[in-house]
């Protein structure tokens, strides 16, 4: 690991100006940044610790939602009650992803910030426009049965990670930011995360300096919450498919995918399907997929595991 | 690098930036500040207090220095082990302020003013924690790597499932998790044996379970 600087920010304003300076990274579960920092993928010369913030705490907003602190560990935002009862999909997603350790320590901001787990970014002798821009992507012609199939580019075909991200665009969740400058502002969901293009190493809206104070969830909109993760073991896996559902009694509803995208992928026109099935869902959901012969068969697990999510939503209805 | 504290640090924080700061005095003029530190290879120092196993600790690591490495190369405990180094096999897992992570992914100067257990603090040989009990009894280990971070996170995936804190194995979110084998094997999934004990383990860990319950 390359020797760094450290620091424990004393409000949200002086984290954000801190990390103005080059080559500033913040620290928060460290999960993910302590992983590829050891693997010399992330080589930030300071770090500012924002675990003492003080945002921690998860609250109810005058709309009658929910603003979840960017430091609230994944743990504790799964067990919220009112997550439990009122955001069930957000809870599932979260307890389906890591491990019991993992999400004791990763938390909100971070999961959303979380890079990607393809193999060749993850490999040091590896061409990877992700990170290091310009050197080519030795995905392409390799190993790809974990990679996306749709959203992708010529330059990258990677994809995000995370199954909270899944969740939280389904429920139209708007992320809060602050700037260095004092501005505040809020990010949909749909906005937050960037498709590859040919800059695949710009993942995000973010600014430099730019700190995530919050997520805000709208209130409740009720109907049967399915996060269903296909993967290579029951458990602490990332996953090959996911499939996030939110269906209403009467028949409408909303989907997000995970495992197949460079960001939660989610298409409002495919859910006005919803009463035709899954297949009808599913072929609009994927309309202009670009599979590789390796992960083709993520096209057809994604109806299918639509159609189980269905089924299952239904009888539970 | 800035040449001042960026506003809002402490300088006691500020301090712990250490290295670059006081090297680049003898700089010569044209070099910047930034650009030497774009280049710093020598370590940034920080001292770090927090309790251990009941007792308080004061040490001076590296910025770098893991939790882990902080515990095995600094306080010679070295029941927790390093396996894999990036979160995935589980055997570096301590309980820091009532909770289990991996020791592998946060650094110890994180973890200022930290209450840490390790398997060292459970039990000791001639008063062995329950769990550690139940591990010898039910021979829940074979080559014995794994079960320090084994025996940390089944103590403290109990206490989760006390507290209420559902898993992705939990029928229903609403109602109170189990204490089922279901439950214990996903809890649990966190942890990897490589010899293959893990139908000993759950039954070590569903006997603590039921006597505790």
């Amino acid at each position: 690991m390359r020797a760094f600087n450290y620091s424990r920010a004393d409000s949200p304003a002086a984290a954000a100006q801190a990390a103005l300076a080059q080559g500033t990274r913040f620290i928060a579960g460290g999960t993910n940044l302590l992983d590829l920092m050891k693997l010399g993928i992330e080589t930030p010369q300071q770090l500012i610790d924002i675990n003492h913030l003080g945002l921690d705490q998860t609250e109810a907003t005058p709309e009658g939602g929910l603003r979840i602190g960017a430091l609230v560990r994944n743990t504790d935002l799964a067990a919220d009650p009112r997550v439990r009862k009122d955001y069930a999909l957000l809870s599932r997603a979260l307890l389906a992803g890591a491990s019991g350790q993992l999400r004791n320590m990763a938390t909100t901001a971070g999961n959303l910030l979380q890079r990607t787990r393809c193999p060749y970014f993850y490999d040091t002798n590896q061409a990877c426009n992700k990170r290091t821009p310009g050197s080519g992507c030795a995905a392409m012609g390799g190993v790809t049965r974990q990679l996306g199939i749709i959203g992708v580019s010529d330059a990258c075909i990677a994809t995000h990670p995370s199954d909270m991200a899944i969740a939280l665009r389904a429920l139209d969740a708007q992320i809060e930011t602050l700037n260095p400058d004092g501005n505040t502002r809020r990010i949909a969901m749909a906005d937050f995360h960037s498709l590859p293009g040919s800059t695949p190493h710009i993942e995000t809206a973010l600014t430099p300096g730019e700190l995530i104070t919050g997520v805000t969830l709208p209130a409740p909109i009720g109907g049967t919450h399915i996060y269903h993760k296909v993967r290579d073991r029951s458990s602490y896996a990332f996953a090959l498919v996911s499939v996030g559902l939110i269906l209403q009694k009467d028949g409408s509803g909303r989907v997000a995918v995970g495992g197949i995208a460079p960001k939660p992928w989610r298409v409002e026109a495919a859910e006005t399907l919803l009463p035709q099935g899954a297949k009808a869902v599913s072929a609009r959901l994927l309309d202009g997929a670009t599979p590789t012969p390796d992960n083709r068969f993520k096209v057809t697990l994604v109806e299918r595991t639509l159609a189980s999510v269905l089924a299952q939503a239904r009888d539970e209805a | 690098m800035n040449d001042h504290p960026p506003s809002g640090l402490s300088r006691r924080r500020f301090l712990i930036l250490g290295a670059v700061t006081a090297t680049a005095f003898a700089l010569p003029p044209f070099i910047s500040l930034k650009a030497y530190a774009a280049h710093l290879e020598q370590p940034a120092m920080a001292n770090v207090t927090f309790e251990v196993n009941g007792k308080p600790q004061a040490l001076e690591v590296d910025n770098r220095t893991t939790l882990l490495d902080a515990l095995r190369e600094h306080l010679h405990l070295t029941g927790s082990k390093k396996g894999c180094d990036h979160g995935q096999c589980g055997a570096c897992t301590v309980i820091v302020d009532g909770r289990r992570i991996n020791s592998c992914l946060t650094l110890a100067v994180m973890q200022d003013g930290a209450k840490v257990t390790t398997v060292e603090g459970l039990g000791l040989p001639d008063r062995l924690h329950p769990m550690q009990a139940a591990f010898i009894k039910h021979d829940g280990y074979q080559c014995g790597y794994c079960t320090p971070g084994q025996i940390c996170s089944a103590v403290a995936a109990l206490k989760e499932i006390r507290d209420g804190i559902p898993s992705h194995a939990s029928p229903s979110l609403t109602e109170p998790p189990q204490l089922i084998t279901s439950e214990l094997q996903e809890r649990m999934s966190g942890n990897i044996c490589r010899c293959g004990a893990y139908s000993n383990i759950i039954e070590a860990i569903s006997e603590v379970a039921e006597v505790s319950a």
